[in-house]
């Protein structure tokens, strides 16, 4: 029997952890066609500088903002030393950020050993009849929100939100009218990695802390990218809606590993049937009501 | 072509056409008899060396295979894809699974042509969802890096007496030890390879794919490769079937994958849930990036190099294999993108045609593309 509960906990674990796997990424791919394959790492980086601050005794919302910043400067150098070499080559910065990455998950291993002592979770639990659910992971689908307005407010209410728009819809235009097309490149995946980071560091509490930690999140990533669509804000809120709601119910029925099967499932098909993504339906969607209503 | 059409050489030359042509690299009369000569020196290796050297570098070989699947479906086609292993890891269990359930000789030679069945199915599958829901690009490399993802997570939880087909248990993280060598043949009168044969069965292999796949990309199917991987606007202009090149070369690229995977579960009689790693998944790209993904030479040549590395860097106890290998694709990607011997041997080109040791005339240089 499905405890209703369980089931709305869950979904929200769900949907808090595909947003956020995908955040960092899907406005990095979104606004610059650049598939950042060292996003795992990323968030490994954003979850060592956390618990590495916290166990130094730090409180953990400082901590957290430690391993935001860290994972800004790492995404800096690398955009202006590498990414930006590689806007015209899709393939060949996939390629790159994935050599990146094993770098990355080596070095880690190599300077800090096989696992970090983790820190653990705070606020402890819920608890209703005979089960109980992570507080701070309830927490987390809050946060999840806030991320995706707070991303929506700087990408369509501020100055800056405008020109980095423009530069994707047009950047020789954006250009000549002005815009440091460059500048807006850099601060686009400095704010993608700023969130991966955020990421490592929201979820470093709640699991192990190694070098490979990164590669746990890369499955809800990349499915929500892909099935996402071309806007990226609405296709990411949708995509963790859709691949939530279905992941927490195979997980609740038949385990973790049948939830993940099912979102590989579920995007599979998605592209094969809707290949604007579900982004791309909505937009569909309004663009007939707007023709009808005229 | 032929050039001189008496004698000996005549015949040379009409013995090596089907295997010339634009798409690669080394069609001069010089590189042939080098490619008789290393094909000696490769065949006569294990009468040199210990029995486990010989096996060790049959790994090597066998890894060259599944480079040349990833150098045909990208380098060629056009077509990123990360998911290599899974066909290669499919065919692995799938000829445990049969051989050991079999449990005869005879039942061994049949698991081979069924686990290479089972992941040129799995590719096709995969590739008939892809390339006809019109997925392309970058989006293809992430589907098949997430189905790695997911065949990792599969088969790392399948330890426990449920996951057990026939009886055989796939065994989750401890792997399926128990897999047969590689025989051929029925009871009693088998061929059954192990260390110097098992190796000259993997090098006689690879050099029938090599030349194959020479044969292959230089034929009309070849060019259509080459054309879709360039512009695929202008070849679907033209008439082609750009869906049906992509899971044409896809499917293939799997079923040689999934050879080189049986070659694998019976070279270490054994086979687990790492080939589904993403470490492991990095290698193939890593291998047909460093050594040139537009030759097939480039990419046997650096799996060999680069698998030899790293088992030197690991035997010595060093963790910084990955992060050199990691670097090197990283410079190779920057500073090097058509690879490393398709540029050593435009360069040596270059220096022989100045000297005068090779007629410009013929078709010696790297294909056009690789020349930008």
């Amino acid at each position: 029997m499905v405890n209703a509960t369980n089931l709305f906990f869950q979904f929200l674990d769900s949907f808090a952890f595909i947003v956020l796997s995908a955040i960092g990424l899907a406005i990095i791919f979104g606004m610059m066609d650049v598939i950042n394959l060292a996003h795992g790492e990323f968030i490994m980086i954003g979850a060592y500088g956390t618990t590495l601050a916290a166990n130094a005794g730090v409180p953990l919302p400082v901590a957290i903002a430690v391993g935001v910043a860290v994972t800004m400067v790492v995404g800096l150098i690398l955009e202006r030393t590498i990414i930006k070499r590689l806007y015209e080559r899709p393939l060949d910065s996939m390629v790159a950020t994935w050599a990146v990455g094993l770098a990355l998950t080596q070095g880690a291993r190599i300077v800090f050993g096989n696992s970090l002592s983790s820190i653990g979770v705070p606020f402890g639990a819920i608890t209703y009849g005979e089960f109980s659910y992570s507080m701070y992971r309830v927490l987390l689908s809050g946060v999840a929100a806030l991320v995706l307005v707070g991303a929506y407010l700087v990408f369509t209410r501020t100055e800056f939100g405008v020109r980095a728009r423009a530069t994707i819809q047009d950047a020789d235009t954006a250009q000549a009218m002005g815009v440091e097309t460059d500048r807006m490149y850099t601060a686009t995946f400095v704010i993608g990695s700023a969130l991966a980071g955020l990421t490592g560091a929201l979820y470093a509490p709640t699991m192990a802390i190694v070098p490979g930690m990164g590669s746990s999140f890369l499955v809800e990533a990349f499915v929500a990218v892909v099935t996402g669509g071309s806007s990226v804000l609405l296709g990411t809120t949708l995509a963790g809606g859709t691949l939530g709601s279905i992941n927490a119910l195979f997980s609740n029925l038949y385990g973790t590993f049948m939830g993940k099967i099912a979102l590989l499932f579920v995007a599979v098909l998605i592209l094969r049937f809707l290949p604007g993504g579900l982004s791309g339906v909505v937009t569909d969607l309004r663009e007939r009501m707007e023709r009808e209503s005229v | 072509m032929s050039g001189a059409s008496n004698g000996l050489l005549g015949l040379f030359d009409r013995l090596c056409e089907p295997f010339n042509g634009s798409n690669t690299i080394g069609n001069s009369r010089a590189f042939w008899v080098g490619a008789v000569v290393a094909l000696a020196i490769t065949f006569a290796y294990p009468l040199f060396v210990s029995a486990y050297q010989a096996g060790n570098t049959a790994l090597f070989l066998l890894y060259g295979l599944l480079a040349l699947s990833l150098s045909v479906v990208w380098g060629y086609a056009g077509v990123l894809s990360f998911g290599q292993v899974v066909f290669f890891g499919f065919a692995g269990y799938t000829f445990g699974i049969v051989s050991i359930n079999l449990g005869s000789t005879l039942g061994t030679t049949l698991a081979i042509p069924v686990a290479v069945l089972v992941a040129t199915a799995v590719a096709g599958l995969l590739g008939y969802f892809m390339f006809y829901g019109n997925v392309s690009g970058v989006f293809v490399a992430i589907i098949t890096l997430v189905v790695t993802l997911v065949m990792q997570t599969f088969m790392a939880q399948t330890a426990g007496d449920k996951w057990t087909i026939g009886e055989v248990p796939l065994g989750g993280f401890n792997g399926m030890p128990g897999i047969p060598n590689l025989a051929v043949g029925v009871e009693g009168a088998a061929l059954t390879f192990s260390g110097d044969t098992f190796y000259w069965l993997v090098l006689s292999t690879l050099v029938v794919v090599y030349f194959g796949l020479r044969v292959l990309v230089n034929s009309r199917f070849g060019y259509a490769m080459v054309a879709v991987r360039e512009d695929e606007d202008r070849v679907e202009m033209l008439g082609y079937d750009i869906r049906k090149v992509k899971l044409g070369v896809f499917t293939l690229g799997g079923a040689l994958a999934g050879f080189s995977g049986v070659l694998y579960a019976s070279w270490g009689n054994y086979i687990d849930p790492s080939v589904y790693s993403l470490t492991f998944a990095t290698m193939p790209v890593v291998w047909v990036t460093v050594g040139g993904r537009e030759s097939l030479l480039g990419g046997l040549v650096a799996t060999v190099a680069i698998e030899w590395f790293r088992q030197q860097l690991s035997v010595t106890g060093s963790e910084w294999a990955m992060v050199v290998v990691g670097v090197l694709l990283l410079t190779i990607v920057l500073a090097l993108p058509e690879g490393i011997i398709p540029y050593v041997h435009r360069k040596a080109v270059g220096v022989l045609q100045q000297r005068g040791f090779v007629d410009p005339d013929r078709p010696a240089t790297a294909t056009e593309e690789a020349a930008e």
